[in-house]
């Protein structure tokens, strides 16, 4: 079978940073003007002499968004349900060297929350644990998934990484979605960053996604952690992960998160720092490569930047978030979340701000006709 | 002996598909032969006989895009 | 590095397809071929006896020779067709053409895998002639095919590239070359096919049916290069103004 680890091998480091640093002004304007984007277009459009343009390039980027998605957001809001964790990610506020209390949720208690969340409105809703795959199992979360989807159009997981077999026991149970962040797809540095721990294993977190499409999962994020790797690097294998997943799993929604590093509790000195200005280009090339994917932003950015980024390409964001896990509707031990929110706001204040914008709030995308909910069976499809 | 060819019947006294495209006036460099739906490789032409009621194609290249 | 098309494991030089049909005389056919510069043929067969010659004599040898199987109506019957060529020992490539339709002569996508799936399996080369349906052309290559091989307009219109979009599309997601066929009439047409990234073109009635055929070939293959050449090369930007931009709407937040 084909894999994108093989095909990332087409893609070395060094191929990546000479297409970066070869580009050319006017190639980029060239790249700007076609429809059909290839890999090293992509590469043309986060080189330096892209950032020289950024103007245009957003324009680009916001045509295509408006063209694809037209004036749409879709909101969701992420559910921590255990932040035990054996990994010792260097950069991560879960590594389990950190020193704090750990909460893991019962089947009822997630419910608990989730209701919570649903009383709020939500009905787009991420469930997200720490890598413990003895106490956070694949049957554990399968339950909670099962226990919860009634409450809501669209369960995703954001968890560690499954076998197909257990990909297909959660879509099972009623999830739809995934997000798999690789973090880095340098395996070097993967490998430096995640010295023990079931997320050691490069390999078999790269084919994660595409053992979640085998297993029928309906929507498939990825993300690399911006800030580890050299930023052409890690931005450029994410794009290109995404675009080989949607040619060879074109029946999926397939979508990109993205993160950059922030500060969190413990000490991991961020290198490859990514600023505004490439964050932005990064956001506008994604979209001009892969006009038809999901780019998700999450509360690590402040409320200035995500609310400039849905004009350029952003279409999904979260709401009214907590990285901790309980606190809601159970108690809470005031443990540190997983990483630091910079926008606090709650889901109908986002929905206000969005429509200050000039844009629409879709709390509800789609939902599965076959699945039962509580939910009413509207769709607010945003293409068209 | 009455045999089928393209689909017409047509009395031959060949004995063997060689013979049947020698009586035609046919080059068997040019002629590919099916008998009884299989194909007949051209180097068997000699070796294949021809049977009452056999059902033979009789084709070759023509123009075409 | 050379550029060629690398069809079944074969490198051709040349990325225009002739054919050996509509011509006002077989005749025509050597000098055409040689004008083209083509390197791979295309033949039909027809049961002898029917008014029509032989057309072999006529080929060059060295030409790669792509037998079709026009007039199956079925997979069984294409599949049927293409063990006869076989059998003529003109190689082991084959154009799939199944129609039923004799009013639009268009092909039938779902028999043409089918047919695909078969003929790989017995070790052909399989160039399926399709309708640019991006779920045809995805069962044809899942079956093993070398090409696809997408119509640009009904066949013998010389209409040219009505179905662009679509074979855009086929040539932006699909992993195997992308040969139209099918409806290109004038270089122009052939030159633009190329432009957007088709690997060769398949061209019949837009050179047998012109007064001078011969020449038409020629015309041909330098359309087919220079479309080439210009895919290669990569087009600039059609938009000016881009830079043009006073003020900054999307990023000037960022100062």
């Amino acid at each position: 079978m084909k894999s994108f680890e093989t095909y990332l091998q087409e893609w070395p480091a060094k191929r990546r940073k000479e297409g970066f640093l070869k580009a050319t002004r006017a190639q980029v304007l060239s790249v700007l003007g076609r429809d059909h984007l290839k890999p090293e277009d992509f590469l043309t459009l986060l080189s330096p002499a892209a950032l020289d343009l950024l103007e245009p390039l957003a324009q680009r980027a916001h045509e295509l968004t408006v063209r694809f998605f037209g004036r749409a957001v879709c909101l969701f809001t992420p559910l921590y349900i255990s932040d035990v964790c054996t990994n010792q990610c260097r950069y991560c506020g879960f590594n389990a060297k950190n020193k704090q209390p750990r909460r893991h949720l019962s089947v009822d208690e997630a419910y608990a929350e989730a209701l919570y969340l649903h009383q709020q409105g939500h009905r787009n809703i991420l469930l997200l644990t720490g890598d413990a795959p003895k106490l956070s199992s694949p049957q554990y979360i399968a339950e909670v998934v099962r226990r919860i989807k009634p409450l809501f159009a669209s369960v995703g997981i954001e968890v560690y990484s499954l076998t197909e077999e257990e990909y297909r026991a959660v879509v099972d149970a009623g999830a739809d979605s995934m997000t798999m962040f690789q973090e880095t797809y340098s395996p070097e540095l993967y490998a430096w960053l995640h010295p023990v721990g079931p997320k050691h294993d490069y390999a078999f977190r790269l084919n994660a996604p595409q053992r979640a499409a085998e297993a029928g999962m309906r929507s498939i994020g990825v993300g690399g952690l911006l800030g580890l790797e050299s930023f052409e690097q890690d931005a450029f294998a994410t794009g290109l992960h995404a675009w080989w997943l949607t040619r060879y799993y074109p029946g999926v929604d397939m979508g990109v998160s993205i993160p950059r590093i922030c500060p969190h509790e413990g000490q991991f000195t961020v290198e490859h720092g990514v600023d505004d200005r490439h964050l932005v280009q990064y956001v506008a090339a994604l979209r001009c490569f892969l006009p038809r994917v999901t780019i998700t932003c999450s509360t690590r950015e402040s409320a200035t930047m995500r609310d400039h980024l849905i004009p350029i390409g952003v279409t999904r964001v979260s709401a009214g978030v907590s990285t901790a896990v309980g606190g809601r509707a159970t108690e809470n031990t005031h443990n540190p979340g997983q990483f630091e929110i910079t926008d606090h706001r709650s889901l109908p204040e986002m929905v206000d701000a969005i429509q200050k914008i000039g844009y629409q709030s879709v709390i509800k995308d789609w939902e599965d006709p076959t699945a039962s909910s509580v939910g009413t069976a509207c769709l607010a499809a945003a293409g068209g | 002996m009455q045999v089928i060819i393209n689909g017409e019947n047509v009395q031959s006294s060949a004995d063997t598909v060689a013979s049947l495209l020698r009586e035609r006036d046919l080059d068997p460099k040019r002629v590919v032969v099916e008998r009884n739906r299989a194909v007949v490789a051209r180097e068997d032409y000699d070796a294949t006989p021809l049977n009452e009621g056999d059902t033979l194609e009789l084709v070759q290249f023509v123009g075409g895009g | 590095m050379e550029d060629c098309l690398t069809v079944g494991g074969v490198n051709l030089k040349s990325r225009l397809f002739i054919g050996t049909g509509k011509y006002a005389s077989d005749d025509l056919i050597p000098a055409v071929a040689e004008a083209s510069a083509s390197e791979v043929i295309t033949v039909a067969l027809r049961r002898v006896g029917m008014g029509q010659k032989g057309v072999m004599d006529y080929i060059p040898s060295g030409m790669r020779l792509l037998p079709n199987t026009s007039g199956a109506r079925t997979a069984d019957e294409a599949v049927r067709l293409a063990r006869l060529a076989k059998a003529a020992g003109c190689g082991d490539w084959v154009k799939i053409e199944v129609i039923s339709d004799t009013r639009h002569l268009l092909p039938d996508g779902y028999e043409t895998a089918k047919a695909t799936e078969v003929l790989v399996k017995e070790g052909f080369t399989v160039l399926p002639y399709i309708n640019p349906d991006l779920y045809v052309a995805r069962a044809c290559i899942e079956a093993g095919a070398a090409v696809v091989m997408p119509l640009a307009a009904p066949i013998g219109t010389n209409r040219g590239l009505q179905t662009k979009e679509m074979i855009g599309i086929l040539i932006e997601e699909l992993d195997v070359p992308v040969v139209v066929d099918a409806g290109i009439g004038r270089p122009s047409q052939a030159c633009e096919a190329m432009e957007m990234g088709a690997a060769a073109c398949l061209v019949n009635t837009g050179i047998a049916s012109s007064d001078d055929a011969v020449a038409m070939a020629r015309a041909f293959r330098l359309a087919v290069d220079a479309g080439r050449a210009a895919y290669l090369a990569g087009a600039g930007a059609v938009r000016t103004g881009t830079e043009a931009v006073a003020s900054s709407p999307l990023t000037g937040f960022l100062r």
